[in-house]
C-alpha cells in the first residue's frame, strides 16, 4: 500500500541524511521525499511517499519516530488530506501547430508556460501526481524534452494539522 | 567579576567532570592533543590508555554494562575514529549508554581530504543512537549535556560527538547545563495503564504462562520486580543471552536460556505456553528462530520494551505495553497484589508437570569421563571455584555458549558479552572496563584461542593498570563455532576454521609481565583454577586450557528452524 507520511524534524544539518539512511539501511522503499524548512526557520517538514505492507509502514513510523531529530510525525494516509506535486516539462514547440497545441493541452490541465524560446515551451503543472501523469501521457512521447518533478508535498485537510 | 573564559579542550574536561565520569578510555592523535593536554592537567578522573581504539570502546562498554553507568572513550580522528567503529557498533546493538568523542580535523578543512579526515558522523550514524558534529566552541558543553542524556535514557546506546581541533582551540565562557529538555526527544518511561490492566488479567488466566526476559531487564535494573512477579505467580522464567542474570538462575522456576543454544525446556515450553510475557526481550532470530514456525500455536503475548519499535516486529503481540520495565512490572505487580484472582493452580502443576519432564532430559549434559578436558567442565569449575561471584566476560564462540550455559549467574551485569553483533574480540577490552570498575571482583575472561587474538594487544594495558583479570582461553584449535556449522551444515568440509601455528600463549602473557599456564589434562583444571584465585589473586594469569577440538554446542537449532527442531546431543 502507498503511504504518505509528513515528517516534522529539527532543522539541523544531517537530519535528512538521517532519514535517508534509514531508509536504505532497513530496506525500506522510498518513492518520493522532499524537504524544505517551514515558517518556523528551526525545523523542516518533511514529506515522503513509501510503499509498504501495514507491518512494514507500522515499522516506518517507529523508526522514524525514534529519530531523536524528528519531533512529530503523521501518516497522511490515515485521514483526509491533499497533496500536490511541481512539474516542470520541456515540450517542443518549433512550428505554429506545435506551439498552437502545447498551449492548448496546458490551459486544459491548469498549466503555465513560464519560459518560451524559439523551438521550446517549458510548461509548469501543479496537482496531485496522477494528474501530472494523466498531462505526460495527453503529450505526444516525442514532444516531451526535459521533466522535473519535485516529489508529493502533503497536507492533512480542515483541523487535521501537524504542529507543535 | 568577569566571567572566565574557557578553551574548549578544558571545556570538554569540565563537562566530564560534571558527569562524574571516573574513566576514560582512549588513545592520542592530532586532532585530539589539546583536549590529551587539558587531560594531563586534570586529576578528576583517570585515563586509561589502551593499545588499539577498539578495546577503548569495547572497555567504556563493559564498565557501562557492569554498573549502569554512561561509559566513555576518546579517540582521534581518521584512523582513530574508524578504528572506533566496531566497539560503538557493538554496544549499539546491545543498547549501551556510552559517550564517545572523537576528534575531528579543523572546520576549514572539513571536506578537503584533510589529512586523517573521515566523515566520522556519516560513518557512525547507521550504528549510534545519535551523533553530532560540534562546530562552535558554545555548543561543546550543551552537546556534552545532551549526548549523556540521550545516551542513557529511553532505550539507552552509543552517542558520538565530533569536534574539529580548532574548536577544542577557542574559547568561551563556561556553563554546565543542568538539566536539559528536548522537544524532539522525550521517551516514555510509564506504561499504559488500560494496557497493564489487560497485561495482568491475561497473566491470571494463563494456564502454561512463559516469562521470557532479556536484555532489557538488565538495563532497567528490574531483578527486583521481575523475581517479585515470578515467585508471586509461580510461573517459569527464561532468558535470553542477554538478560543472563536478571532473573537467579539457581532458582528453580529458572529453565536456563533460549534460543539457539538454549535448554530443552525453555526452548519446549516457549513453543507449547499459551501466554507469553517478554520483559525486555526483543524476539531475535538466535532467539524464536523462524518466527513462522514460531506462531505455530493459539498463544496470547504481552510485550514490555522502552522503544516501540522493537514491539511486534518480528513477532505480532496481543498486548504491547510502552514503558521501563521496572517501572511497568511494579505496577503489575501492585495489581497482581491487589486482585482476588489467582492463577488456575490445577493447570499450573500441569504445566510444571510437563516442563519438568522437558528438563528430565538433561540437555547440557556431557561426557565426564572423557581423557581430554571438556570445555563445559572448565567453565562448571570456574562456577565453583568463584562461588558464582565472579564478574564473567566472554568472547564469541562456543566457548561464549558454554560460558552463558555452565556458568548460573545470579546477579545481573555480571555476565557481559556481545549478543547482538558478535564481536570477537570484545572478551579482553571487556574485563578491563569491568575489572576497573570494580576493583576487588573476580573477573575472569572466557575466550577462544581465535577471539583472544583480535585484542590480545591489550595484555600491555591490563599490565599497565595492574588488572588481575583470569584469563580462561578455551583452547580447541578451531574457529571452533566455524567447524560445528560446517560439520552440521557442509558436510565436514573445514574450510579455514583450523588456526594452524598458535603462540605459545603461556610465554606470551609472560612476555606481558604476566602469569602464563598450559593445561592439558582434566585432573589438572581446578587446581590451575585454584592457584589462579590465591596464589595468583593479585596478577593477571592467562590459562591455555587445551581442549576437545571436536566437542560442540548442544542443544542447537539450525538457523531458520522451528524452536522445537532442535539437535540434542
Ligand atoms: C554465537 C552467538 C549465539 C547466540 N545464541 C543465542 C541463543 O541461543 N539464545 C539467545 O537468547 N541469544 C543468543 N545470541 C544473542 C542474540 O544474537 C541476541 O543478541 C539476543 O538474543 C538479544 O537479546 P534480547 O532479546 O534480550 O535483546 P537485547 O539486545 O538485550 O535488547 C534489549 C531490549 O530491551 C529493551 N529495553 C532496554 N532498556 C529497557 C528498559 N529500561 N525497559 C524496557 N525495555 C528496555 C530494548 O529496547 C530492547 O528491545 C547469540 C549470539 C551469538 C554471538
Ligand atoms: C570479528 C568477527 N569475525 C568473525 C566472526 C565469525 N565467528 C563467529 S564465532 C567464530 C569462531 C571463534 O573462534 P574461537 O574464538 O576460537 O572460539 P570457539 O568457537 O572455538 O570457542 C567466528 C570466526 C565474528 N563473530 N566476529
Ligand atoms: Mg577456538
Amino acid at each position: 500500500m502507498r503511504h504518505i507520511i509528513s515528517v516534522l524534524m529539527e532543522n539541523e544539518a544531517g537530519a535528512l541524511s538521517r532519514v535517508a539512511g534509514l531508509f536504505s539501511a532497513r530496506g525500506y522503499n522510498i518513492e518520493s521525499l522532499t524537504v524544505a524548512p517551514t515558517e518556523d526557520a528551526t525545523l523542516s517538514r518533511m514529506t515522503i511517499v513509501t510503499t509498504g505492507s501495514n507491518e512494514v509502514i507500522e515499522q516506518i513510523t517507529k523508526q522514524l519516530n525514534k529519530l531523536v531529530d524528528v519531533i512529530k510525525m503523521q501518516d497522511l494516509s490515515d485521514g483526509d488530506h491533499i497533496e500536490r506535486e511541481l512539474m516542470l516539462v520541456k515540450v517542443r514547440a518549433a512550428t505554429g501547430e506545435q506551439r498552437e497545441e502545447m498551449k492548448r493541452l496546458a490551459d486544459i490541465f491548469r498549466g503555465r508556460i513560464i519560459d518560451v524560446a524559439d523551438k521550446t515551451y517549458t510548461i509548469e503543472l501543479t496537482g496531485p501526481g496522477s494528474k501530472l501523469d494523466a498531462f505526460l501521457d495527453a503529450l505526444d512521447a516525442g514532444a516531451i524534452l526535459e521533466t522535473v518533478r519535485t516529489g508529493a508535498s502533503g497536507i492533512g485537510r480542515g483541523d487535521r494539522m501537524l504542529k507543535i | 567579576m568577569a566571567e572566565l573564559e574557557l578553551t574548549g579542550a578544558e571545556i570538554v574536561i569540565r563537562c566530564l567532570h560534571a558527569e562524574g565520569v571516573e574513566y576514560v578510555f582512549g588513545y592520542p592523535g592530532g586532532a585530539v592533543l589539546n583536549i590529551y593536554d587539558e587531560i594531563y592537567k586534570q586529576k578528576g578522573f583517570t585515563h586509561v590508555l589502551v593499545r588499539h581504539e577498539q578495546a577503548a570502546v569495547h572497555a567504556a562498554d563493559a564498565y557501562s554494562r557492569s554498573t549502569g553507568k554512561v561509559g566513555v572513550a576518546l579517540v582521534t580522528s581518521g584512523p582513530g575514529a574508524t578504528n572506533a567503529v566496531t566497539g560503538i557498533a557493538t554496544a549499539y546493538m546491545d543498547s549501551i549508554p556510552m559517550v564517545v568523542i572523537t576528534g575531528q580535523v579543523p572546520t576549514a578543512a572539513i571536506g578537503q581530504d584533510a589529512f586523517q579526515e573521515v566523515d566520522t558522523v556519516g560513518i557512525t550514524r547507521p550504528c549510534v543512537k545519535h551523533n553530532f558534529l560540534v562546530k562552535d566552541v558554545k555548543d561543546i558543553a550543551p552537546t556534552i549535556k545532551k549526548a549523556f542524556y540521550i545516551a542513557a535514557t529511553g532505550r539507552p546506546g552509543p552517542v558520538v560527538v565530533d569536534i574539529p581541533k580548532d574548536i577544542t582551540q577557542h574559547s568561551c565562557t563556561f556553563e554546565y547545563p543542568e538539566t536539559i529538555s528536548m522537544r524532539s526527544y522525550n521517551p516514555t518511561s510509564k506504561g499504559h495503564a488500560g494496557q497493564i490492566k489487560r497485561a495482568v488479567q491475561m497473566l491470571l488466566e494463563a494456564k502454561r504462562p512463559v516469562i521470557y526476559t532479556g536484555g532489557g531487564a538488565v538495563l532497567g535494573n528490574a531483578a527486583a520486580p521481575l523475581a517479585e512477579m515470578a515467585r508471586d505467580l509461580g510461573y517459569p522464567v527464561t532468558s535470553t543471552l542477554m538478560g543472563l542474570g536478571g532473573y537467579k538462575a539457581n532458582d528453580p522456576l529458572f529453565l536456563g536460556m533460549l534460543g539457539m543454544h538454549g535448554t530443552y525446556e525453555a526452548n519446549m515450553a516457549m513453543q507449547h505456553c499459551d501466554v507469553l510475557i517478554a520483559v525486555g526481550a526483543r524476539f531475535d532470530d538466535r532467539v524464536i528462530g523462524n518466527p513462522k514456525h514460531f506462531a505455530k500455536e493459539a498463544r496470547r503475548i504481552i510485550h514490555i520494551d522502552i522503544d516501540p519499535s522493537s514491539i511486534s516486529k518480528r513477532v505480532k503481540v496481543d498486548v504491547p505495553i510502552v514503558g521501563d520495565v521496572g517501572q511497568v512490572l511494579e505496577e503489575m505487580n501492585r495489581l497482581l497484589k491487589a486482585s482476588s484472582e489467582r492463577p488456575e493452580q490445577a493447570a499450573l502443576k500441569a504445566w510444571w508437570a510437563q516442563i519438568e519432564l522437558w528438563r528430565a532430559q538433561d540437555c547440557l549434559k556431557y561426557d565426564r569421563s572423557s581423557a581430554m578436558i571438556k570445555p563445559q567442565y572448565v567453565v562448571e569449575k570456574l562456577y565453583e571455584i568463584t562461588q558464582g561471584q565472579a564478574f564473567v566476560t566472554s568472547d564469541v564462540g562456543q566457548h561464549q555458549m558454554w560460558a552463558a550455559q555452565y556458568y548460573k549467574f545470579d546477579e545481573p551485569r555480571r555476565w557481559i558479552n556481545s549478543g547482538g553483533l558478535g564481536t570477537m574480540g570484545v572478551g579482553l577490552p571487556y574485563a578491563m572496563g569491568v575489572q576497573l570498575a570494580h576493583p576487588d571482583a573476580m573477573v575472569a575472561c572466557i575466550t577462544g584461542e581465535g577471539s583472544i587474538q583480535m585484542n590480545i594487544q591489550e595484555l600491555s594495558t591490563c599490565k599497565e593498570y595492574k588488572l588481575p583479570i583470569k584469563v580462561i582461553l578455551l583452547n580447541n584449535g578451531y574457529l571452533g563455532m566455524v567447524r560445528q556449522w560446517q560439520e552440521f551444515f557442509y558436510e565436514e568440509r573445514y574450510a579455514e576454521s583450523y588456526v594452524a601455528s598458535l603462540p605459545d600463549f603461556a610465554k606470551l602473557a609472560e612476555a606481558y609481565g604476566h602469569v602464563g599456564m598450559r593445561i592439558e589434562k582434566p585432573e589438572d583444571v581446578e587446581p590451575a583454577l585454584r592457584r589462579a584465585f590465591t596464589e595468583h589473586k593479585d596478577q593477571l594469569v592467562f590459562m591455555n586450557f587445551i581442549t576437545d577440538p571436536r566437542e560442540n554446542v548442544y542443544p542447537m537449532i539450525p538457523a531458520g528452524k522451528g524452536l522445537s527442531e532442535m539437535i540434542l546431543v
